[in-house]
């Protein structure tokens, strides 16, 4: 385990510089240039804030403003974004730089972790987004906006965790990262996204409890849409629980890296 | 004897197949779960290399090179035995890994040599000594994707060997590329080297190995078949490339310590060869340009349809001066009965730079040793050129000049 920190470590520099490097490339040969990295979730915030508030303009218990839905669906994107594009990046993230393992001798724990920085800055990127189009709909973010960056680094563990395992199987067994894909969508809708949890009927409701996300969906509406501070109990079993896969996926990582360039 | 840089000791791969993958991870966890297939592609190598040394590794695809330098490079584990390095390694296992065609020249020196473990401010530092050798002028701050591939390539190389390493491993990686290229990196090799840097070197050029390393190593079905001088194990890796099933490859020791290897199905046999001066007498010296006759002797065991002589003269470090066959010089001899004997007598001059040499004798069925060798015999013959009579030159082959100068 040791050994896995003292490489990152080694290579701090080239992580960072590498994930300058993926938003240079995104934007590479284009007008606007940087422009982009920014446009892009600045559309999706507008699209959430105005387009579909026009459409659903229900107000939502608990909050008091016309934008009430957009500000409950930007929460929860704030949530679910970078959950899954860590997951996503992690899972494939192995079998994507086969060749560069194959030939180049460079502590592999690196490569998770340059998606993880890089899908970060991305989904900060985004955050910054909400908050504007939260303060421009009226709803500027009070003190709990400072419970934040917890929320964001349990949501991060968590995908991490998950994606490093789910990413060091899918080297051995490629049906993972296409189950993963499958397994997300229905993520997706078992968690209250884009519907308020009370329109769950009662008995069937205690269910979506069940999943970790839930939880995760939750304390980011408590903290961004209601202005609570997050749930402490769920917060420490989320903990846990990202801390479990994190041990979990170095553990996996550890073992499976003698044979993982034996099977790339 | 200096200092040793590199220690394989009982080396081993093995790629292991599982009944199900979830056996695999099973394992992890500590399951007892034997592997439901082995394959061992390396086994029991062993060997060590000391400063300065170059040590070429050659033998048939399949025979497990790639995969030794993937262990010695690090990026694979052994299942046996162990590695040991000391200082600085760099490996070349393919030029111009971790490159991206839309990043600048500079962006991507800054990318890839961050991958092999270079500091940045190492590498700022060594910026313009890479700017200089990849000779890019102004390109060095545009995209990659608009250079030729001869700067892509200088550009790689000129990354990878920035830093002097104590231990430089490469896998063919130098034989893609321009001839400049090739000479411009076998310098900055060659220079490495005098500066005590070990080479480790894959590849499938036979000159290369010659002309870069002190040391080769055979591999063949994942054994290490030989280790010694090149000229030694290239002789016996051509052998092994013409071996026909049950056929056995012979080493003799000679008097001066060198090894002569004989291979073949052994229908025919050089019983004899000399080499002879102007008047007709066995000679083992001879001056350059001398005319000399190449007479060879062959006894046939067995009826067959075709019997070709051919011959290489090779200089000391055993690269190929001369060689040729009595079927392309139109003499070939059909329908050899058992018994027969052949005579054959090659005049040529002597047109060799000062030097020991020897003579390659092969009996084949056609013109090349791989489509049925009767004898393959290296070191069939040693002589030395002297310069008695011409006026000094140098090179690696004489040739008779005629020269006319005009002054005012």
């Amino acid at each position: 385990m040791n050994g896995l920190l003292k490489g990152a470590w080694r290579y701090r520099h080239f992580i960072t510089s590498s994930i300058a490097t993926e938003f240079r490339l995104r934007v590479a040969r284009s007008r606007l240039g940087i422009l982009w990295i920014v446009i892009a979730p600045l559309m999706q915030v507008a699209i959430f804030a105005f387009v579909l508030s026009a459409i659903m303009s229900h107000r939502l218990p608990g909050i008091d403003n016309r934008f009430a839905y957009s500000i409950y669906l930007m929460a929860g994107f704030v949530a679910w974004f970078p959950f899954i594009e860590i997951v996503n990046r992690c899972v494939t993230v192995f079998i994507e730089n086969a060749n560069a393992m194959k030939k180049i001798a460079f502590p592999r724990i690196v490569l998770p972790l340059i998606c993880i920085g890089s899908a970060s800055v991305n989904n900060l990127i985004f955050f910054a987004m909400v908050m504007i189009a939260y303060v421009l709909i009226g709803h500027a973010p009070g003190m709990t906006i400072l419970w934040y960056p917890v929320l964001f680094l349990v949501t991060a563990a968590l995908a991490a965790g998950l994606g490093i395992v789910l990413g060091v199987l899918n080297v051995f067994m490629r049906d993972v990262q296409q189950m993963v894909a499958i397994l997300l969508q229905f993520g997706f809708w078992m968690t209250p996204i884009v519907y308020m949890v009370e329109i769950i009927p009662e008995p069937w409701r205690e269910w979506l409890k069940l999943n970790p996300l839930y939880w995760v969906v939750e304390n980011h509406h408590r903290v961004l849409a209601y202005g609570q501070a997050p749930d402490a109990v769920s917060m420490i079993g989320l903990t846990v629980l990202a801390a479990m896969l994190v041990m979990l996926g170095l553990f996996l990582f550890r073992r499976a890296s003698a044979e993982m360039v034996d099977a790339l | 004897m200096s200092e040793l840089v590199l220690q394989a000791h009982g080396l081993g791969k093995a790629f292991r197949r599982y009944r199900r993958e979830l056996d695999r991870v099973a394992g992890w966890f500590g399951a007892p779960i034997a592997p439901a297939e082995e394959r061992w592609v390396l086994r029991d190598i062993s060997f060590a290399v000391e400063a300065g040394q170059s040590i070429g590794i050659v033998g048939r695809n399949g025979a497990g090179k790639s995969t030794l330098l993937k262990m010695i490079a690090g990026t694979m584990r052994p299942n046996a035995g162990t590695v040991s390095l000391s200082g600085r390694v760099a490996a070349i296992l393919e030029l111009g890994m971790g490159f991206n065609p839309e990043l600048t020249g500079r962006q991507n020196v800054y990318h890839s040599g961050g991958m092999m473990g270079l500091q940045r401010s190492e590498i700022s530092g060594l910026m313009d000594w890479i700017a200089g050798f990849a000779e890019l002028g102004d390109h060095f701050d545009q995209p990659l994707r608009i250079y030729s591939s001869g700067m892509q390539m200088r550009l790689a190389f000129a990354v990878a060997t920035a830093m002097r390493p104590d231990v430089l491993i490469i896998d063919e990686a130098l034989a893609v590329g321009d001839s400049y290229f090739q000479h411009k990196s076998m310098e900055r090799i060659r220079s490495f080297r005098e500066q005590g840097t070990a080479l480790i070197l894959v590849s499938h050029d036979k000159a290369s190995v010659q002309s870069l390393c002190d040391r080769a190593l055979l591999l063949d079905e994942g054994r290490l078949a030989l280790d010694g001088t090149p000229e030694s194990v290239l002789d016996y890796y051509n052998a092994l490339l013409a071996r026909k099933e049950g056929e056995a490859i012979e080493t003799h020791m000679l008097d001066d310590g060198r090894i002569q290897t004989i291979s073949g199905s052994r229908q025919a046999q050089v019983e004899r060869i000399a080499l002879l001066d102007a008047a007709g007498r066995p000679v083992d010296t001879v001056g350059v340009n001398a005319p000399v006759t190449l007479r060879v002797e062959v006894l046939v065991h067995e009826d067959i349809p075709r019997l070709v002589l051919g011959f290489s003269i090779k200089s000391r470090l055993g690269q190929t001066i001369f060689g040729t066959n009595s079927h392309f010089l139109g003499k070939p001899l059909d329908n050899v009965r058992k018994g027969e004997r052949a005579t054959f007598e090659v005049g040529l001059p002597a047109a060799f730079v000062p030097g020991s040499y020897s003579v390659s004798t092969a009996l084949v069925s056609g013109e090349s040793h791989i489509e049925q060798s009767y004898e393959w015999r290296d070191l069939a013959l040693m002589f030395s050129v002297v310069n008695v009579g011409e006026p000094p030159f140098d090179g690696i082959s004489y040739l008779p000049v005629d020269l006319r100068v005009k002054r005012g």
